[in-house]
């Protein structure tokens, strides 16, 4: 059976599975609603980024092979993280080097993979949905997306017609939030000071609501401004673009 | 290397370091001065993306042919009436420096700034030999009296505020009149300078460090903004340059192209104030300069890293914009890494100057996040080589065994995507009874480095890849 819609394979990451499936749901939702047809490969895990970054090649190589053999089916492959999205497109290759064929390979999935909102914007065009939010909501540029990727506009534009939001820029959105994978709990004191700052950023604007497009950063903010006691609202990006803002926002209790 | 490395102790130093006010108050200011002073300079230069291009190919190319250019450079030097001296390591160009000051009888020898005599040590070697350093960079002054190493490779009192300072000159200036104001920065530069222009003139030697080195005509040229490394040069009757070797760029023209660089990323400034070209010793009809004029040129691990996959890091022309842009630097400032560089330029360089061993730390205490390599001129990509060496330590097992055993964990969990699924579906689901309505932690087991400072926010209770099963989707 041929079909039209682009096949798009989600990779939800680790974090999302595990901690926020809502974030898995609005990307399909947002993806559907764009016209693609989505599917996510069961035997998917992690991108190895937590071996790549911690200096075990081997152990980043291993799962890249097994993230490429599910994926490279696909016409496109949609990840809601920048940081795991950098991974593949930048980084796979180069655990590749001197193995041609893998290396190929590589290239090739890291050539259709693409970052949630840098998908809908630029590979697809697509029509914000028609979805609203009262209030005011303030964006992170989570660093692998933003410097890797250059994911800054894409989000903001989709934001743009969220009936009733308003974007409030914080001082320093491009500053790292601190979390930084394995150093949020090697060097937790340096990882506070730094997710500090950003917090003080964040309730400094005024904003409900904080929005970015990776979970990690997301746990670290919550995490943090949860602590202070601030009532902020904290959310990935794909749920109040895709509408599914019902359930508690990360790190709220429900009601 | 100087005696003060503390790499080892990194965390305890941070530690220390977030519990001093005043030093973080300090360290604050780099955003008002240093970041938003090279943001306004940037966004005044539309060409500064294409200069980056160029500075970066300018140094990737001197480094294929670095020993051409030195050999160039020394032919020069020694044509305009100057002497070369080749320094393998500190030990070597610190006994080379003694022994130019011992052969002019030298007691008292006055110093630019120089990273370079930090990295050798030279301070204390001269004084163990009887030679007393005088250091007339403002900064660098400061830390002397205070007996400090810089914190800053372009700031070195970055850490200090102006009551420390004003403190310091009425414990040091013997015949400083107690009544005076020293409450503004001009003040306290104008004591400072009183101070020192009396050390100019009894100085028997000036060492400065190079910015560059100018192969086409032997040049060594300095950069600074208080016009003392030009006294330090010209005033004493011997000037020696301790410089490392890849300083050398192949033309004048490759100076200008990378000094409209260099201060804009530095300071923001276009230019630094003074910029001094020195070219041997003091000709026949020259109005003055240094009877001798010495140019000590020093490897200590450089030459290793030709070829290497650090080898990037020599095109560094030591601005400092990573470092300012750093959310680690800017957290614990300088003094913390228990290096002589500090930030990233000195995490990634550190391991190659004295070993990983000794090392430890300073490659993993980073958060990868990029902002280093965005702001660097010669477009060096530090966060890769922060990973280089991680793996060079992974691969030695020099990683804490108990993040290789979690790894090791972690790893045979995700390649076995089934184990994989019951494993998180169990923890997810576990961790979000135990935040029950609360949909948050403040304690976890495992996971203390997290919860002492913030809360662990809950799985919503069923793996993302159990709920879709569940909807039957594919
Ligand atoms: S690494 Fe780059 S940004 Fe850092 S000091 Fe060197 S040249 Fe400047």
């Amino acid at each position: 059976m041929t079909t039209s819609k682009p096949r798009v394979g989600l990779f939800v990451t680790c974090l999302v599975d595990f901690f926020r499936p809502t974030v898995g749901f609005s990307a399909v939702k947002l993806l559907e609603d764009a016209g693609c047809e989505v599917s996510v490969p069961p035997a998917q895990t992690c991108c190895g980024q937590p071996a790549y970054n911690s200096g075990d090649r081997a152990g980043a190589r291993a799962l890249a092979e097994q993230v490429i053999a599910l994926f490279e089916g696909f016409d496109h492959v949609v990840i809601p993280s920048g940081s795991c999205a950098g991974m593949i497109k930048v980084h796979y290759p180069n655990l590749f080097s001197g193995e041609p064929a893998w290396q190929l390979r590589a290239e090739r999935l890291a050539s259709k993979t693409h970052e949630l909102t840098s998908f809908l914007v630029d590979v697809l065009g697509a029509a914000p949905m028609l979805v609203a939010w009262e209030g005011t909501a303030t964006y992170h540029d989570s660093c692998s997306g933003l410097r890797e990727l250059g994911v800054k506009a894409q989000p903001r534009h989709l934001l743009s017609a969220v009936d009733g939001l308003a974007v409030r820029e914080m001082r320093d959105p491009e500053a790292c939030c601190g979390f930084g994978g394995a150093f949020c709990v090697k060097y937790d004191e340096i990882s506070n000071a730094i997710v500090d700052r950003k917090a003080t950023d964040v309730r400094a604007t005024g904003a409900d609501l904080l929005l970015s497009g990776d979970l990690g950063c997301l746990l670290n903010i919550a995490g943090k401004l949860k602590r202070e006691g601030s009532k902020v609202e904290v959310r990935h990006v794909a749920e109040v673009l895709a509408g599914m803002t019902s359930g508690p926002a990360i790190g709220e209790g429900r009601k | 290397m100087s005696g003060s490395l503390t790499s080892s102790s990194f965390p305890k130093n941070a530690s220390a370091a977030l519990a001093n006010p005043p030093l973080l108050k300090a360290i604050a200011h780099i955003e008002e001065t240093l970041v938003s002073g090279r943001r306004r300079a940037v966004d005044a230069l539309p060409e500064f993306e294409a200069l980056r291009d160029a500075g970066r190919d300018i140094k990737a190319h001197t480094l294929k042919h670095i020993d051409l250019y030195l050999e160039t450079f020394e032919r020069k030097v020694v044509e305009a009436g100057g002497f070369v001296h080749w320094a393998a390591d500190a030990a070597e160009a610190n006994r080379i420096i003694l022994e130019i000051c011992q052969a002019t009888g030298a007691h008292r020898v006055t110093k630019g700034k120089s990273m370079i005599t930090e990295e050798v040590g030279l301070n204390a070697f001269l004084k163990e030999n009887g030679i007393t350093p005088v250091e007339t960079d403002l900064g660098e002054y400061i830390i002397q009296l205070r007996g400090e190493t810089p914190s800053h490779i372009i700031a070195p009192a970055v850490h200090v505020n102006k009551e420390q300072v004003a403190a310091d000159f009425r414990r040091a200036h013997a015949d400083l009149d107690p009544t005076r104001n020293l409450d503004e920065p001009v003040s306290l530069l104008a004591e400072a300078r009183g101070v020192l222009r009396e050390r100019f003139l009894s100085a028997d030697v000036g060492i400065t460090g190079a910015n560059f080195l100018v192969a086409e005509t032997g040049s060594t040229v300095i950069v600074t903004n208080e016009g003392n490394g030009d006294l330090t040069q010209i005033l004493p009757k011997t000037h020696i340059v301790l410089a490392s070797i890849e300083k050398v760029v192949p033309t004048l023209e490759d100076v200008a192209t990378i000094m409209r660089l260099l201060a804009r990323s530095a300071t923001g400034q276009e230019m630094s104030v003074y910029t001094t070209f020195s070219t041997g010793p003091r000709r026949a009809d020259d109005p003055d300069g240094p009877e001798a004029f010495h140019v000590v040129l020093l490897d200590n691990g450089r030459s290793a890293m030709l070829g290497s996959e650090f080898e990037d890091m020599l095109r560094c022309i030591r601005c400092g914009a990573c470092i300012n842009h750093c959310p680690v630097y800017r957290s614990i400032g300088g003094h913390a890494y228990g290096s002589v560089y500090p930030g990233p330029m000195g995490s990634v360089l550190t391991p190659s100057l004295q070993g990983l061993e000794k090392s430890a730390h300073l490659a993993n205490a980073s958060t990868l996040c990029g902002r280093c390599e965005s702001v660097c001129p010669m477009r060096i990509p530090l966060p890769k080589m922060l990973r280089h060496w991680r793996e060079k330590e992974f691969e030695r097992h020099l990683t804490p065994k108990k993040a290789r055993f979690g790894l090791a964990a972690w790893r045979f969990l995700a390649a076995r995507p089934r184990l994989y699924g019951v494993a998180t579906r169990l923890a997810a689901w576990s961790l979000a009874r135990l935040a029950g309505k609360d949909g948050a932690l403040g304690q976890v087991p495992l996971a203390g480095g997290w919860t002492r400072w913030r809360d662990l926010p809950a799985p919503e209770g069923g793996t993302f890849r159990t709920e879709w099963a569940k909807r039957g989707r594919k």
